[in-house]
């Protein structure tokens, strides 16, 4: 059996499109686990988009843990014979995935940006160096862990006349030293670079926070309002909230149009906005690794050429 | 206070050029350093100690080199430093495996700290195979640690919440880059350091039998990068004007 899990809808969904195709290929079946305590609908759900058994694991806990998840699964993997076992990778996907993996002694990868069969061979993609390279990787092992980031696989088309088998059963994992005291959301304006068409984006080139409207104009005359940054605008300068870090250790994002003002180009930053459609730099210092990045860069700075162009795209679009 | 810390010696990834022929990475002679994020790991674990009291030992897999890339770490405040021999094969269970049997070895660890993810692989996997290895709590991406004498309160940071977990010890906790900024460490500090010890222990004293890659590396290829390159070249707006006429063209608006 080839299990998937998520605790992300539409990941689960993307993790079914790829599952299926798996399972096709070899006439097995697919078993996607909910955990926590979902009913019958949302499991139908899942059998329509391409899952032969879900099995619903009921446990009392709270909050997710990966000690206690990582105990579920492995129960679940051992009572169906699952082979390979493919888990979504947010950031609590990817630690749940290879704590089960050395629980286990089994193989993992995280991140696989694409996963096929060579002979029999389970093999699998991930971007390695920064985003320098793509590592191809094969498994050794006879259970393959492996996790999928969000959009790396289309969701396979829902089939309302699908059927499955849906099991419900309540697990009690085993007790662990630690335990969720609380859980905070953070502020948020509730921007969501992975699904922005048009993103402008911001770097250090940026002298103040207040001046992110100049962005923000820009952004707003393309209709696409969505603002990105880089690294230190977020993590250090705090100028904006999280979910605009675009790159390695922020989000991946696919807009039609990416627009980097003040941005380096360092490799980090890259790697989280490379699958752009357009990609336009403007950077005041025409050595700036991200022009090789681009197609279209204008050198100069960006206090002049942002609303110069907010303008210009203003006329052109009343033309 | 025990605290280990496990510091990685990966490829500098700023120092990789892709060879214009083949499009792929040039690997050889890249030279390696110790993870970014690790570094943060060791300044979190002195701090640890500069509260709470007690030791921090480093755990490095590497080629007897590395020792001239550990001692930077000992320079910032780590007591000890364990170099282990690299193996044959590596993967990513082979190094968490030898890793916690290294942990095991040092002993006695309340608090075992390493990277989110390394620079070069960028997994994250280490951590929690350690952990899942040592069958011991984890608490993953920690952006605030705040520890006492009997417990651990964590803040994790899953970029639309924090989670705040408590856990006894021993756990292990891997760190984000922005827990801290690692303390550059002055001449004093690192002629001082020169007396810290730095074991080297093989595979074989670690007591663990041969150990088989379940995952190998078949290749590595380029990542396609055509872009198209046009740098507009001229006053302002007439720059910003051709640029708006090339979106519209694409079909932008
Ligand atoms: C493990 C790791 C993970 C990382 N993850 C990420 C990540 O996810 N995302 C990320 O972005 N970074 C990441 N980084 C950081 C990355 O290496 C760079 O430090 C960062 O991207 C630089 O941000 P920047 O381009 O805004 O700043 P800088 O590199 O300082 O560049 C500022 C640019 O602005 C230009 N400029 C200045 N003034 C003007 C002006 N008036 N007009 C026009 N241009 C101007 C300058 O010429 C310069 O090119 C990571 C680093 C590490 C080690
Ligand atoms: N070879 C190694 N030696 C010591 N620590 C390591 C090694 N590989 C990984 N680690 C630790 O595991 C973390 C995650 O690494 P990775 O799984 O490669 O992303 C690193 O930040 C280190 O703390």
């Amino acid at each position: 059996m080839i299990l998937i899990y998520s605790d992300n809808k539409n990941n689960s969904l993307e993790l079914l499109g790829k599952g299926r195709k798996l399972a096709d290929q070899v006439k097995n079946r697919v078993l996607a686990v909910i955990i926590g305590n979902a009913g019958e609908p949302e499991a139908k759900e899942l059998i329509a988009f391409g899952a032969d058994t879900v099995v619903i694991a009921e446990t009392d806990m709270e909050h997710f843990k990966a000690e206690e998840y990582a105990d579920i699964l492995q129960s679940i993997i051992n009572e169906y014979n699952c082979e390979t076992v493919m888990i979504g990778s947010n950031k609590n996907g990817k630690e749940l995935a290879p704590r089960l993996a050395a629980r286990m002694e089994t193989g993992c990868v995280t991140d696989c940006i694409n996963v096929s069969l060579e002979g029999e061979k389970l093999t699998v993609e991930r971007i390695v160096f920064s985003g320098a390279a793509i590592s191809r990787q094969q498994f050794a092992s006879d259970i393959q862990i492996l996790t999928i980031p969000p959009k790396a696989f289309y969701p396979p088309p829902k089939d309302e006349a699908r059927t499955g088998e849906v099991i419900k059963k309540s697990y009690q994992p085993n007790s662990y030293a630690s335990k969720v005291l609380r859980v905070q959301e953070m502020k948020s304006g509730d921007v969501n670079v992975e699904d922005a068409e048009i993103i402008v984006s911001c770097g250090r080139g940026l002298k103040k926070k207040e001046d992110i409207r100049l962005l923000e104009e820009l952004a707003e005359t393309l209709r696409g309002n969505t603002i990105g940054c880089s690294r230190p605008i977020a993590a250090d300068l705090k100028w904006l909230s999280e979910d605009h870090w675009i790159g390695l250790s922020g989000h991946k994002v696919k807009p039609k149009l990416y627009i980097a003002c003040g941005i380096s180009g360092q490799i980090q930053h890259i790697a989280g906005m490379r699958d752009s459609a357009i990609i336009v730099a403007i950077n005041r210092d025409s050595e700036a690794p991200i022009f090789k990045s681009a197609d279209y860069g204008i050198v100069g700075d960006l206090y002049t050429v942002v609303p110069a162009l907010t303008k210009a795209i203003k006329e052109e679009m009343s033309s | 206070m025990n605290i280990i810390v496990c510091a990685k010696l990966a490829a500098d990834v700023s120092e990789i050029t892709i060879d214009p022929a083949t499009g792929k990475p040039v690997l050889q002679g890249v030279p390696k350093i110790i993870s970014d994020i690790d570094k943060s790991a060791v300044e979190e674990a002195i701090r640890i100690r500069e509260k709470c009291g007690g030791k921090v030992t480093t755990v490095t897999i590497g080629p007897p080199e590395a020792k001239e890339k550990i001692k930077p770490l000992l320079a910032m405040g780590a007591d000890e430093a364990v170099l282990i021999s690299k193996p044959e094969k590596e993967d990513y269970s082979i190094v968490a495996k030898l890793l916690s049997e290294a942990i095991k070895k040092v002993g006695n660890y309340d608090i075992i700290l390493c990277g989110e993810a390394s620079i070069d692989l960028f997994s994250g996997q280490v951590g929690p195979q350690i952990a899942g290895y040592l069958n011991i709590p984890q608490v993953t991406y920690a952006q605030v640690i705040i520890a006492e004498e009997k417990k651990v309160i964590v803040e994790r940071n899953l970029s639309d919440k924090v989670v705040v977990i408590e856990s006894t010890f021993p756990v292990l906790i891997s760190v984000t880059k922005e827990i801290n900024k690692p303390r550059l460490p002055n001449l004093m500090q690192i002629m001082q350091s020169a007396k810290k010890p730095i074991h080297e222990w093989s595979i074989e004293s670690l007591g663990i039998g041969e150990l088989s890659p379940k995952v190998e590396v078949v290749g590595i290829d380029g990542v396609p990068t055509e872009r198209k390159n046009i740098i507009l070249e001229g006053e302002v707006e007439e720059t910003a004007t051709e640029l708006a006429e090339t979106l519209a063209k694409e079909g932008i608006f």
